[in-house]
């Protein structure tokens, strides 16, 4: 029945509309959606970011979990911890499963044992020389006598200059947790620990989910009868609990408050039809957000639809001023065409300065900000853009709501009082101002990990199991770059003599570096060529052994060895499989198409730092080309920090951009004053609100400021307007009640929740938008009654 | 050959006694001369040094002859260096290894219970001048241990006797320097 009396514009309208809901739909059933860490890094990083990211998304240290067994009794924790680990390793989603059973302990020491001599360091020609070989042999006798020489004894023939010793050596970190019962466990002996690796990258949140599923099965398996309990963590496990509670969060928080802003409507306007076609704008703006989201972004993050869910309270504000500011009676479609002229400009000019606010995060290098501004942005300017032209075609005939001018009229009186709290707002102010600038050093939270998902709990156990088990945390790496596996490696041999200098001179613990495992084909060859032809090595093994207590023809063995090796094939990547070092060869090096890259992670001295100049420094004077040194920790907290700077810089310029705006709009500075003074009120009382509160601030508080800015500068526009106008709209004041009730539910809601980016920017946004709307009546000029 | 156990019984001197005996020593400093018999070698090897003892688990083994060579042990961790070198071993990747030198400590610890978990103990002759001899019980450390005989006179150790399973044998005498 409507669409025949409808006109040709209505119809044109709604056809529009209809398309543009059909459009965003369809893009967003395409959409990708994530919650791991992508939001928080930087859309065109440094090449030391670049490998921060890298590092996060898929390094070896995002591939690890940890394990925690807990509860019963020591032997039936390591009885667990072994039965769990046996079924993990026959499973390939585990590249390895580490509990302190020697599993790999034999094969590990047969590629050493074996290919001593092409990975032992000291292999050179000197070394095979007679006065090397003497030297070497005299060393292995005094070990055979130490308290070490059980070790070398059965070795000896084969192995006289040592070298397995020397790689052993080389090769051990220094970290172990105790065994107990033939499993490894925490300090105080009350926790059995694993050191699981991950096939599946740390970013790929699915594989990791589907990872921690067969560790619960298996454990649930192993555990049986008994009352342990089983405790994961690491950087996956943190993507999923985020990903979960992300997921949880946001969508109890969307249902909720969808059902209280219904509820709150339904009893403003006693009718379900008024109801359900408010609901359109809020519904056309998050779905235009998220699909632009998705077309600008490839992926639409979890942060940012819990903002949007956030929104609709602000999104609802819309058709609450069209519903409610039109005039209520018979002539409703002239009352309503009046709306659009009275109230719209004033309406447009709020959603311009929202935008304008929100346009200068748009050109955030911090993508999740990035996100938020266009979800923002697009949102809005949807759902204003349906309520001006679609909405009104969509009511029908008889449409109208309750009448609530009984509400407006009293308001209306109170806000006529409110002027005469002025004096005490600037105290309030002034207390503020005083209350912000003595908390001036510790306002910001400057710590990337401020923004992370992860519970101060979770958090506390990752600490805890990480030092138990010594596991890496990878903070320091030097990186070699080139375009081969070969230069890399042969890079990475570069750079470890001067680190093995710093090691020596006490500035480092030790190195890691892939060459150890894997050196590089150039330098097996010289390795190769350092060993003597066997009637040559045999009688120089005659001639060292003079003065020494052996007979050179014990080492029958040693001589086989050695000829056996120079005929031998050199080592290549895939003779490491089925060792535990092909996990660290693996980790350590990074390929990329044509790109290659090694990395070398550095342990400070015990109790001391690294200093990161002395190592630059040392590098420099390597010449090894393009050898990089990192400080992961460093860089995450500058990133952050770059973040948190670039974020204050584009809210003032957001705050600028709307000052302009209104000044462009307005031509009165005194008028604009009076619109930017009760918001300024309102954000400098949040932030000395959220201080006194102990809140340190982070990037979304900013934003939450910048956003009662851009929603509370409707209230006070209308208060503006009210000034500026002989005749208000009816029910101006209720409207604007209601529309930031609807508001402070959709933010205040934010602020329940356990993510402390979404909480942060509710628990600003709620009693910001409350406070601007206060202030704005308190600032309002007198007289302004559209009543008398 | 006459029951150890009566021997004790008789003299009011065992094993419990002699570990509480030992366990008073809190920190200890000695001199030792070590002669070791090894197959591989043509001649023993001697060495000399001094011994350093904290309880409950750290030993330090220092040789100034011939060759300047420390070995500390501290809990779980062997360290040992020599000239430049150093060589630093977890105890625990080496069980065999670790209930062997672990004979040693938990004798200057007067940890009993330990040196059970690995050895039979039998004790001969009195306080003044008593010989414990620990035999290996499992079969692993068998292979490398045929029997430890420790000498001493009251909380002293004086002679340390190792024969290995191989033949190789080693005599460390231990000569007390200074209690603090």
């Amino acid at each position: 029945m409507l669409s025949t009396t409808l006109l040709k514009p209505a119809r044109t309208a709604i056809v529009l509309w209809l398309v543009f809901i059909l459009a965003c739909i369809g893009i967003i059933s395409r959409s990708s959606f994530s919650a791991d860490l992508s939001a928080f890094l930087p859309r065109s990083p440094t090449a030391e970011q670049q490998l921060l990211m890298d590092q996060l998304r898929d390094g070896l240290v995002s591939r690890l979990i940890l394990v925690g067994i807990e509860g019963t009794d020591e032997a039936s924790r390591a009885k667990i911890s072994k039965a769990l680990a046996q079924q993990l390793r026959n499973d390939p989603s585990f590249v390895s499963v580490n509990n302190g059973e020697p599993v790999n302990t034999a094969r590990d020491r047969a590629y050493l044992f074996n290919n001593r001599y092409l990975l032992s360091d000291t292999v050179t020609p000197e070394r095979f020389s007679v006065s090397g070989l003497h030297a070497a042999i005299g060393d292995s006798v005094d070990l055979l006598a130490s308290p070490a020489g059980l070790l070398v004894k059965s070795l000896l023939p084969h192995d006289p200059t040592g070298e397995m010793v020397q790689l052993l050596q080389q090769l051990d970190n220094g970290h172990h947790p105790q065994l107990l019962d033939g499993a490894w466990a925490s300090q105080d002996g009350k926790t059995a620990l694993l050191l699981l690796q991950t096939r599946a990258s740390g970013s790929d949140t699915d594989a990791q989910k589907q990872a921690m599923q067969l560790i619960q099965q298996s454990f649930a398996h192993a555990s049986t009868a008994t009352s342990a309990t089983l405790e994961m963590t690491g950087p996956g496990v943190f993507s999923v609990s985020a990903r979960d509670s992300i997921k949880k969060q946001v969508r109890l928080i969307f249902v909720i408050s969808s059902l209280l802003i219904a509820l709150l409507l339904y009893l403003l306007y006693r009718s379900l039809t008024a109801l359900l076609l408010g609901m359109l704008p809020v519904i056309t703006g998050a779905l235009a957000g998220i699909a632009t989201v998705s077309l600008g972004f490839g992926v639409v993050h979890g942060i940012t639809l819990g903002f949007g869910t956030a929104l609709i309270g602000e999104a609802v504000d819309y058709s609450i001023y069209l519903f409610m500011q039109s005039e209520q009676g018979s002539r409703t479609e002239a009352s309503r065409q009046h709306w659009v002229q009275q109230s719209w400009p004033t309406v447009r000019l709020g959603v311009l300065t929202s935008v304008f606010g929100f346009a200068s995060l748009l050109i955030s290098g911090f993508p999740g900000l990035a996100q938020l501004g266009l979800y923002a942005i697009t949102g809005l300017l949807a759902a204003a853009t349906m309520t001006r032209f679609v909405l009104p075609y969509l009511l029908p005939r008889d449409f109208r709501i309750h009448d609530v001018s009984r509400i407006d009229q009293w308001l209306s009186r109170q806000a006529k009082h409110a002027t005469a709290f002025r004096a005490y707002v600037l105290i309030l102010v002034l207390a503020a101002c005083v209350i912000v600038y003595s908390h001036r050093a510790h306002l910001w939270n400057h710590e990337l990990a401020s923004l992370s998902p992860v519970s101060a709990a979770d958090q506390a156990l990752d600490k805890r199991l990480r030092s138990n088990l010594g596991a890496p945390d990878v903070r320091y790496l030097v990186v070699v770059s080139g375009d081969s596996q070969e230069s890399v490696l042969q890079a990475a041999e570069q750079v470890s003599v001067p680190l093995q200098a710093l090691v020596e001179q006490g500035q480092l613990a030790s190195f890691e570096s892939p060459a150890r495992y894997l050196p590089s084909l150039s330098t097996q060859r010289a390795r190769q060529a350092s060993l003597p032809a066997n009637e040559v090595l045999s009688a120089r093994l005659a001639q060292a052994v003079e003065g020494l207590p052996v007979h050179a023809d014990r080492f029958a063995p040693f001589l086989a060895d050695v000829a056996a090796v120079r005929e031998q094939a050199l080592l290549q990547r895939a003779d490491l499989e089925h060792t535990s070092m092909a996990m660290a060869a693996d980790a350590l090096l990074i390929n990329k198409g044509q790109h290659w890259s090694a990395l070398l992670p550095l342990t400070a001295p015990e109790g001391g730092e690294i200093n990161a100049d002395s190592i630059r420094s040392a590098l420099s004077e390597s010449a090894v080309a393009g050898a990089l040194f990192v400080d992961l920790k460093a860089e995450s907290n500058k990133l952050y920090s770059t973040y948190l700077n670039e974020a204050i810089v584009l809210s003032l310029l957001g705050l600028l951009a709307i000052i302009v705006l209104l000044l462009v709009v307005l031509r009165s500075p005194s008028r604009v004053g009076r619109i930017i003074l009760p918001l300024a009120a309102a954000v400098i009382t949040v932030t000395a609100g959220l201080a006194l509160c102990g809140v340190q601030l982070i990037i979304l508080h900013l934003i939450g400021l910048l956003l009662v800015v851009a929603i509370g500068s409707n209230y006070a526009l209308f208060f503006d307007q009210a000034d500026a106008i002989p005749k208000m709209a009816p029910c101006t004041f209720a409207s604007l009640l209601f529309a930031n009730i609807a508001t402070v539910i959709g933010f205040g809601l934010l602020g329940f929740s356990t993510v402390p980016v979404l909480q942060a920017m509710g628990m600003t946004v709620a009693p910001g938008v409350i406070l601007a709307l206060i202030f704005s009546a308190i600032f309002a000029r007198k007289n302004h009654a559209h009543t008398d | 050959m006459t029951s150890p156990q009566a021997a004790e019984v008789e003299a009011g001197w065992n094993i419990e006694q002699l570990m509480q005996t030992l366990a008073k020593n809190r920190n200890g400093h000695a001199r030792f001369i070590e002669k070791k018999s090894i197959a591989m070698l043509d001649q023993p090897v001697e060495s000399s040094g001094e011994l350093f003892y904290t309880a409950p688990d750290h030993l330090e083994k220092r040789t100034l002859k011939p060759k300047l060579e420390t070995m500390i042990l501290d809990g779980g961790t062997l360290t040992l260096e020599r000239g430049k070198q150093k060589h630093r071993l977890q105890l625990q990747d080496y069980p065999e290894v670790a209930a062997f030198i672990d004979s040693i400590r938990g004798t200057l610890a007067g940890d009993g219970k330990a040196l059970q978990q690995t050895y039979q103990l039998s004790l001969l002759g009195e306080a003044q001048d008593w010989t414990l001899l620990l035999m290996p019980i499992d079969d692993k450390m068998k292979k490398i241990v045929q029997s430890i005989r420790i000498n001493g006179t009251n909380g002293d150790l004086r002679t340390i006797q190792i024969i290995q399973a191989d033949g190789d044998s080693s005599v460390m005498t231990i000569e007390k320097l200074a209690t603090q």
